[in-house]
């Protein structure tokens, strides 16, 4: 789960983190209340940047600076107008714009390959790091965590010094650790700070500290481990329901793995893996997949009706590839689900059904009595399915 | 003798007791492997899988009455990173965790400690491994299998299976096929499973079935370029269609950043000499188009 940047601050602050102070707001009115506060404060200005789970808010003009507080309510309502990457803006977070010295990147990540939390840094912060990391790896500075004894005090300095922040040297420590106490607190796979800064501060600017220049920040980013979720139970209200897809949510209710897609064929697989083969196979056959949908390993039949609910949910749906390779799942009870489910649909679709594997023989039987159109292969499968649409389309 | 698992491996359950470990245990044990032992806590001195296998209250007991040598983990999630901790302190050679839904911080300490031990692990979230003929591990459907020289590596389940039925359907038979898993952070990779495969007598030829996130086809694939060269090879992988930003199903499938895309994977695959199928039955033919003659 992804999670907004006023969220990831939240949490950042929980664990002892420098986050200059914020406030979240939904209307342009509350912007300027907000940016009204931080500029009585002492503020010069006021940063106001949409809050949404894609990249690239700043290109897209989501990131704004505001002198007073009628610009601030002007600039919430424009960026509160905006689509970045098909998503609506729904609200705002403003803050006091901080005097920045110099910017970093500082990132604790779940890496794969080494089977370790790590830590990146680097002194070229406020761009999109992957851009620095194709063009130039070696500014992008990687220290491990070890497995065992954690993120040790003096790997915190080994980054601090190799960032050039030996001036900040204990706060950089305690952000650099503070980093991965965060990821294992929460279960994140990555806790971002881009930038991280040094902040020029007169100590009367809002911000509430003393004069001077401190670490701060900046911006957030946090994504928390899914499977992780059920010992959080209070991060759970953290998963913005305006990123998610009702219907996605839905499927997650229903213990099933959905995602939506654009095209116009339903798929209802069992396993992940095949589940992504099958979408493949239907665009390979010329049609596009309307979902993603993993049934998982032992679904019974209601399972099944309510995977059929989702898929024909999507209008755009005008046919269904069923794809169930046995093993611990029963291809008999597949099949009652779906004779169940075409009992209670209120859209005819034409399906497409291929079950293989354990039970097999006893779902054919149960197919065919309810005259459902199979396909022994998956290839024949998806063909007939992209055929089906295509005569619905005509 | 193939990889990872034979007729002689002496296999412990954890969670024989458990409605997936004795369905799946005794599919084990009527496949021909050797279940000696099932790890319950507090249920030691009983027995599981109508009488016919003795259950333990920790391995170390079940190693040493039982000269067990391999795990097969179906602890639920919470428990299951301890489960592969306590085989490994307990001598256990070859660990093998289906369990699904383990956080991923959870088991960097369990790899750890495995390596620390000179164990393997494979999986977690992975379906087990068999050696047709021989013995199986986990819950791949035995029936699906055909003796053979194509060694099998997968990060998924079902679509092993489809991949392997199609094989065992043309005649193309398998020494080993083994599902590494599909989280971000498991025991055994791609590369090391070639490894093995590299040096396996009964092994002439590789399939190779990846999906997209992470980037361990493609360091497996520049692997394989360099040292099995003249190894038949093909591989198939999953998730072309997938959009960017989305965990599919698996939590390792995600593509982010622009990178673990299919079209990269694919890319270094046929780079390495591998044939990509475009649908997974064509794998046997790309096999023999490949020269393998099995």
């Amino acid at each position: 789960v992804k999670i907004q940047e006023a969220d990831a601050k939240s949490l950042l602050v929980a664990q002892g983190l420098p986050v200059p102070p914020w406030e979240v707001a939904h209307t342009p009115a509350e912007a300027r209340d907000a940016a009204d506060r931080f500029l009585a404060a002492g503020a010069r200005q006021v940063v106001i940047k949409a809050q949404v789970l894609v990249g690239g808010r700043g290109k897209a003009g989501g990131v704004r600076l505001a002198g007073s507080a009628e610009e601030a309510e002007r600039v919430a309502a424009a960026i509160l107008a905006l689509q970045i990457k098909g998503i609506q803006v729904r609200k705002v977070l403003v803050g006091p714009a901080a005097d920045i010295v110099k910017e970093f990147y500082l990132a604790a990540v779940l890496d794969r390959a080494s089977r370790r939390v790590i830590l990146m840094g680097s002194a070229e912060g406020g761009v999109e790091i992957e851009g620095v990391a194709a063009e130039r790896p070696e500014a992008i500075v990687t220290i491990p965590a070890h497995p065992l004894a954690g993120f040790l005090p003096f790997k915190a300095r080994q980054m601090a010094f190799r960032l050039g922040l030996g001036g900040h040297l204990k706060d950089a420590v305690a952000i650099a650790t503070g980093l991965v106490r965060t990821m294992h607190a929460y279960d994140a796979d990555l806790v971002e700070i881009n930038p991280l800064a040094i902040v020029r501060s007169s100590g009367a600017d809002g911000a509430g500290g003393a004069a001077g220049e401190s670490l701060q920040c900046l911006d957030a980013k946090i994504t928390l481990d899914d499977s992780a979720l059920a010992r959080h139970p209070g991060l759970e209200d953290l998963r913005d329901p305006d990123d998610e897809d009702p219907a996605d949510r839905a499927a997650r209710e229903a213990g099933l793995t959905f995602i939506k897609l654009d095209g116009t064929i339903g798929c209802m697989v069992n396993g992940a893996g095949l589940a992504m083969a099958t979408m493949d196979l239907v665009k390979r056959a010329g049609g596009e997949p309307a979902n993603f949908l993993d049934i998982g390993g032992g679904a019974r039949a209601d399972k099944v009706t309510a995977a059929m609910r989702l898929i024909l949910a999507d209008p755009k749906v005008d046919a269904i590839l069923v794809n169930i390779f046995g093993g611990i799942t029963r291809g008999d009870e597949v099949a009652r689900g779906l004779i169940e489910a075409r009992q209670q649909q209120e859209r005819d679709v034409p399906m497409v059904v291929r079950i293989v594997g354990t039970n097999a023989a006893e779902a054919a039987v149960l197919l065919r009595e309810a005259r459902f159109e199979t396909a022994a292969t998956l290839d024949e499968a998806a063909r007939r399915a992209v055929a089906a649409s295509r005569g619905a389309l005509a | 003798v193939s990889i990872l698992i034979d007729r002689s491996s002496r296999v412990v359950v954890h969670g024989l007791t458990g409605r997936e470990g004795s369905f799946h245990g005794a599919a084990m044990l009527d496949y021909g492997t050797q279940v000696v032992a099932g790890m319950t806590p507090g249920k030691g001195g009983q027995t599981a899988l109508d009488g016919r296998v003795p259950v333990f209250d920790t391995v170390v007991d079940a190693v040493r009455e039982t000269g067990a040598d391999t795990s097969c983990i179906f602890v639920p999630a919470a428990g299951a990173p301890d489960a592969v901790m306590e085989a490994a302190a307990a001598g256990i050679k070859t660990i093998f965790c289906i369990t699904e839904g383990i956080p991923a911080l959870d088991m960097i300490p369990a790899v750890e400690l495995v390596r620390a031990a000179g164990a393997r692990l494979i999986g977690p979230n992975c379906p087990g491994a068999t050696t047709p003929g021989a013995a199986k591990v986990g819950i791949i459907p035995g029936s699906i299998h055909r003796e053979g020289r194509v060694g099998v590596v997968s990060r998924s389940g079902t679509l092993t299976y489809e991949a392997v039925q199609a094989m065992s359907d043309a005649g193309v038979g398998q020494s080993t096929c083994v599902g590494i898993g599909g989280d971000p952070i498991i025991g055994t990779t791609f590369l090391d499973i070639l490894q093995l495969f590299a040096a396996d007598p009964e092994t002439d030829a590789i399939v190779l079935i990846g999906e997209i996130g992470g980037a361990a086809e493609e360091t497996a694939a520049a692997w394989a370029g360099e040292h099995l060269r003249d190894v038949p090879k093909a591989a198939f992988i999953a998730g072309r269609t997938a959009p960017e930003g989305k965990r599919m199903g698996h939590a390792g499938a995600i593509i982010s950043g622009g990178a673990g895309t299919a079209a990269s994977k694919v890319e270094a695959l046929e780079a390495a000499g591998f044939r990509v199928a475009g649908s997974p039955t064509e794998l046997p033919q790309l096999l023999r188009d490949a020269g393998y003659r099995g």
